[in-house]
């Protein structure tokens, strides 16, 4: 059936992966993250570089982005490790992501002796989480269970014309199903701030919207130069894309028509259906772990020039419209529809391939960027380390 | 993009001295005064130095110089009204 796929059942939500999530508290934690991981199959590792010497609201924001890497379903629980003496606190990170009726445990290495010790440990309780998960089975559930994650990274002129207005057309029908559509990427809706008002259900939400990209725009301009160059990108400037403005006109097509429902903090949890922006810089490694935090099971990522990234638990699917970026770099794209460029085929119809690539992807097709075990993760900073 | 759109982007390379179609609201044949590499643009009319470049139906950018129907437009004679921390 196609308004359907197969998932797994959690009680916060449906998984379309089954990993066991090894969540560091720090970046401190890492290392014994990551070798837990390579001893332990389908287990993932979420190595960030945050979690000390941050205060006020930016130490609130890694928080909150911790807590929803560890909530998102498409973990069946998760190990918390921690140093001992971060500014995060790792025991009501856990109880938090408790809450989501996971297991979740947690193991400090400052109080277990060290290293080797943590790992140790870590391999017993995540062996038992591994063995435990594999007894789950995928069921059938409907497609409003699905939140879905866009993101327009290595752009060029194609994304515009192509790749965006197909997935556009894809997460149109995501929304007309009942369910969400996130995108983000803030700075990269200066210059068509105006379009997507016109789609804000209230108000509230339209006046948000312009708050957020004033606020990125000023942070941009307190650096003294012209954004050009930093955004757009080198890449998207030899690509075709001459302004910021060209750019975001291109960018907000891969969100389609709907109106705007709701507009997010990074990394907060989604209140409404529908399509739905969340607070976001233009860089890939960030936006897309925001998603992830914010609960998205799928993610669909428009590429002009080609970009080979991944996230630990959530699979990133690779749209292109570019007919050289489609065959030179076919190894890291997983939907072509440069057939819009040559006329071959419309958006709507490259749009319809592409909603039913996320329906496949979701009840398990591995994308190329899990074959090949892409695993980034990161979180949007808006505080200094000192 | 749309016919209010003072550039067209060229979704093939394109060579000095071709003539191409363009609709806007009326259509009319332009000949580039430059090559225009895949996926750039070139103006559909005449743009005057200080005229809004209109993609997608909206402003897109300033032109920073004149530029002649058929010429290659990008980011040597136009720039962005937005994110300018250089004129602050």
């Amino acid at each position: 059936m196609m308004d359907s796929f197969f998932g797994f059942e959690r009680e916060n939500g449906i998984g379309t992966r089954n990993y066991v999530a090894i969540l560091p508290s720090v970046v401190c934690a890492n290392e014994v993250a990551r070798k837990i991981e390579e001893r332990v199959e389908n287990t993932r590792a979420f190595l960030h570089h945050q979690g000390c010497v941050q205060m006020g609201e930016d130490l609130n924001q890694t928080i909150r982005a911790l807590s929803g890497f560890g909530k998102n379903p498409n973990s069946h629980s998760v190990l918390v490790v921690s140093l001992g003496c971060e500014a995060v606190n790792a025991q009501h990170l856990t109880d938090n992501i408790a809450k989501s009726g996971k297991r979740v445990e947690l193991i400090t290495i400052q109080k277990l002796g060290g290293t080797l010790k943590s790992i140790a440990k870590g391999v017993q309780i995540t062996k038992d989480m591994v063995k435990e998960a594999s007894l789950t089975k995928r069921r059938e559930f409907d497609v409003s269970e699905l939140t879905i994650g866009v993101k327009c990274g290595a752009s060029d002129t194609t994304s515009g014309i192509a790749s965006n207005p197909a997935t556009g057309y894809a997460v149109d029908r995501i929304v007309k199903n009942g369910g969400r559509t996130i995108f983000g990427e803030t700075t990269e809706i200066i210059g068509a701030e105006h379009v997507l008002a016109k789609r804000a259900i209230s108000k509230f939400v339209a006046e948000k919207l312009f708050k957020l990209v004033t606020a990125i725009e000023t942070e941009g301009m307190k650096m003294g130069v012209d954004l050009r160059g930093s955004q757009p990108t080198p890449g998207n400037i030899a690509g075709g894309l001459t302004t910021i403005e060209e750019k975001s006109l291109g960018a907000i097509l891969k969100a389609g028509s709907s109106p705007l429902n709701e507009v997010l903090e990074y990394a907060e949890v989604p209140s409404k259906k529908g399509l739905i922006l969340m607070n976001s810089p233009g860089r890939e490694v960030e936006v897309v772990s925001g998603f992830m935090a914010s609960g998205a099971q799928v993610i669909v990522f428009s590429t002009g020039l080609g970009a080979p990234f991944g996230l630990p638990i959530v699979p990133v699917l690779k749209v292109t419209g570019n007919p050289n970026t489609a065959k030179e770099l076919s190894d890291d794209i997983d939907v072509d529809v440069s057939s819009i460029i040559s006329s071959e085929e419309s958006v709507n119809q490259a749009g319809i391939r592409i909603y039913k690539e996320i329906i496949d992807v979701a009840s398990g097709k591995a994308v190329k960027a899990e074959l090949y075990g892409y695993s980034f993760v990161d979180i949007w900073r808006i505080g200094p380390t000192l | 993009m749309t016919d209010k759109d003072n550039v067209a982007t060229a979704l093939r390379t394109m060579r000095k001295g071709e003539k191409i179609t363009v609709k806007n609201e009326k259509t009319s044949e332009v000949t580039l005064l430059n090559d225009i590499p895949f996926g750039h643009k070139f103006a559909s009319i005449p743009i005057r130095k200080g005229e809004f470049i209109i993609k997608y139906g909206e402003n897109i950018g300033r032109a920073t110089a004149n530029i002649q129907q058929g010429a290659h437009v990008h980011v040597h004679n136009v720039e962005s009204l937005r994110g300018r921390g250089d004129l602050t």
